[in-house]
């Protein structure tokens, strides 16, 4: 079912603007993730899709029909919560059960239903027990197949992982990209883990101030970030964004970026200010002076395991701040001792105001 | 709030200095709590009376006291009308009300919920006299102000419905605790657990069976508990209604007052009150058991099958809510010679 969103405002008591006249359109069986930070509004529109919020205005419609004034149970959605949200009281039949209980299938119906789901999800074992007896894992597959059992329309999952430990959480997100994939159900997930949205999600929408900042793959999203805020959201390694200016000189326009001199994309006019950005991971780092490249002071090196994150602090008067590069393992240079990194050109990112300037036709 | 600590000694005071410590509590309670009660037990088997004789040299009669209770028919009406204050009051009344605002004010924040939540407040804190004062002048039947605003001239409300006014009474006096325990008790369940079942279109009943009583079952047992006993050994609507018309509102604190003190009875009063005290003994019990069966129940789903990943500390389990422990039941049921009920009501409120 597809999902559509036209002027989607809610403003909560007291004036905080969640969300602002926002469209979105989520298709048909689309694994789609609203990133951002907390307080963005990435939950709350979540909760306006599930009708669990009322929006102020705009309209929310499902498969293509209006749901907006439809309350949460007679839309068709199923929603696992962060917390899970499993009845304590009962046992894992009984959870899985419960929406079909709500809709008054027979007993031995849905208890069947129950079962089946849970032994795709490989919880036979364990239909006998309480949530308190059950590990992390076992009962967040006991709140998917609780949403599963009842055959919705849409999955909405807010922050599904978060609450499992760092080793659990890959496991479960692979486990979980399988399942939607093998569902082919609309899924639309929360999450302030751009890593999680990176690989679970088809499409992702980046949410900043109840907006959305950009709507993309999961590859766009990562090489060409529309803003310096999504640039600086998205990667494992924060992007290097340093402040720079536009040089017109005797061979054509060119960049002044913390002691660097790089080339400028078309079309600048002289003495525009710019953001420069360039992730960690696409900086070389060279031992020996270089025209295009950020001089600096190694001030800290990062063990990444197969590669190494080093800081280098910036060596020149007025550049500020700090220039991040990952190199492979064993080409770690001495802490302290001078180095340049080296911005692959192809991979830069140049930001006017708060708008992609270049590279035009970059990798997509 | 005495006895010292079980088992180990946490404080290291050593057993001399804590017995030293606890010991004036001790003395207190023994003086006025223990042996009073041993006192209105040894009065039940005497034929003591206020005046005469038998005031001089009270005689002990055995079971007799006890035997011309039980087969005393006004004992019995008595009895059956407590049983209908505490069900009408206390269960229906106070427990239901303060739940039915409790629920409507549920998430509810700003000057709607402060003004109900004060005004039933107010109805809790008030001095019983004030506020029997206010409920003979809302009543009268000349100049009442109940008949006043229903346009019912000459309804003697005490006189015709007395029991429904003293239960009507203490509903409103009473409803403040049951609000606030279960106000308290909402606030523990997930708002994450009735979006579930919303979601799932449970209707509003659905959710108060499958999430809300489930889970605040430790709280409606331990409410129920306190509001019982309360309301059993209840005195304040004699100064309302005095038990009257002929008797109709006479519920046991009352027959107490008027056989022991009125009627110079004390050796007999002591009996009915003993009665009453072993009543007040099985409802806490009762209720004692169910709530050990329910937290029992937990415990088995801790103990059972720990073969959780160890980041569990952070995952919601079915965390027993905290129970305000039995530890705050009420004194002894009144005692012939104090002539009035416990004041635990006031002491709470």
């Amino acid at each position: 079912m597809t999902i559509s969103l036209r002027g989607l405002t809610k403003v909560f008591p007291g004036g905080v603007r969640a969300l602002d006249s926002l469209d979105l359109e989520i298709g048909e069986g689309e694994f789609f993730a609203l990133l951002g930070p907390s307080g963005c509004g990435k939950t709350t529109l979540l909760r306006s899709i599930a009708g669990l919020e009322t929006p102020t205005s705009g309209a929310v419609a499902i498969g293509g029909a209006d749901v907006t004034a439809l309350p949460p149970g007679r839309r068709d959605v199923a929603m696992v919560f962060q917390d899970y949200a499993l009845f304590p009281h009962m046992d894992v039949t009984a959870n899985i059960a419960y929406p079909l209980r709500i809709k008054k299938v027979p007993r031995a119906r849905r208890e069947a239903a129950a079962a089946e789901v849970a032994g795709r999800l490989s919880l036979a074992e364990l239909l006998g027990r309480r949530p308190g007896q059950l590990s992390g894992g076992q009962q967040q597959r006991v709140a998917l197949a609780r949403a599963i059992a009842c055959r919705p329309k849409v999955f909405l999952f807010d922050e599904p992982l978060s609450n499992l430990d760092a080793r659990l959480r890959l496991e479960a997100r692979t486990f979980l990209k399988r399942l939607q994939d093998e569902l082919g159900v609309t899924t639309v997930f929360v999450t302030h883990d751009q890593g999680e949205a990176l690989a679970l999600a088809h499409r992702i929408a980046v949410m900043d101030a109840g907006r959305i900042t950009q709507v993309g793959a999961p590859s766009e999203i990562f090489h060409r970030p529309a803003t310096p805020f999504v640039a600086s959201f998205i990667g494992s390694t924060p992007m290097n964004l340093l402040p720079g200016r536009v040089v017109v000189g005797a061979s054509g326009p060119a960049l002044h970026v913390a002691g660097a001199v790089l080339p400028a994309p078309p079309g600048l006019p002289d003495g525009e200010e710019v953001v420069y950005g360039i992730r960690p991971e696409y900086t070389d780092l060279s031992a020996a002076p270089r025209e295009d490249a950020f001089p600096g002071t190694v001030a800290v090196l990062e063990n990444l395991g197969t590669s190494t994150l080093v800081t280098l602090e910036s060596a020149r008067e007025g550049g500020d701040g700090l220039v991040q590069v990952v190199v492979p393992e064993g080409q770690e240079p001495p802490v302290g001792g001078a180095a340049w990194a080296v911005p692959r050109p192809e991979r830069a990112l140049v930001y006017r105001g708060d708008r992609l300037v270049g590279p035009r036709g970059g990798p997509a | 709030m005495t006895g010292p600590a079980a088992g180990t000694d946490a404080a290291g005071l050593g057993r001399a200095r804590a017995v030293g410590f606890v010991l004036p509590a001790l003395v207190l309670i023994g003086v006025f709590l223990v042996f009073p009660a041993l006192w209105t037990i040894y009065l039940g088997i005497t034929d003591y009376r206020l005046t005469g004789l038998a005031a001089a040299d009270p005689r002990v009669v055995g079971a007799e006291n006890y035997t011309t209770a039980l087969g005393d028919d006004r004992f019995r009406t008595s009895l059956w009308l407590s049983v209908q204050y505490v069900l009408g009051s206390a269960v229906i009344g106070q427990a239901g009300l303060g739940f039915a605002i409790a629920w409507m004010l549920r998430g509810r924040r700003g000057p709607v919920r402060r003004l109900v939540e004060g005004l039933v407040l107010l109805s809790w804190i008030l001095p019983s006299s004030v506020v029997a004062f206010l409920w003979i002048a809302l009543l009268d039947r000349d100049g009442g102000t109940l008949n006043a605003l229903l346009g019912t001239p000459g309804a003697a409300w005490l006189l015709d419905h007395p029991m429904l006014s003293i239960i009507v009474f203490n509903t409103w006096r009473g409803t403040a605790f049951s609000m606030m325990l279960y106000a308290a008790a909402l606030e523990s369940v997930p708002p994450s657990h009735l979006e579930t079942a919303r979601l799932a279109g449970a209707s509003t009943l659905q959710q108060l069976r499958d999430v809300v009583l489930p889970r605040i079952k430790g709280h409606i047992l331990t409410n129920m508990l306190l509001i019982s006993l309360w309301t059993f050994n209840d005195f304040t609507p004699f100064l309302i209604t005095a038990g009257g018309p002929e008797g109709r509102s006479e519920i046991l604190p009352f027959y107490v007052y008027t056989t022991a003190l009125r009627g110079g009875q004390l050796g007999f009063g002591a009996a009915v009150s003993f009665l009453i005290l072993l009543i007040n003994l099985v409802f806490a019990l009762a209720y004692l058991r169910l709530l050990r069966n329910r937290n029992r129940d937990h415990d088995h789903d801790h103990d059972r099958d720990r073969d959780r990943d160890h980041e569990d500390a952070a995952l919601p389990g079915p965390g027993p809510a905290a129970v305000p422990g039995p530890a705050a039941v009420p004194g002894p049921p009144p005692a012939p010679g104090s002539g009035r009920a416990p004041a635990s009501r006031e002491a709470a409120g």
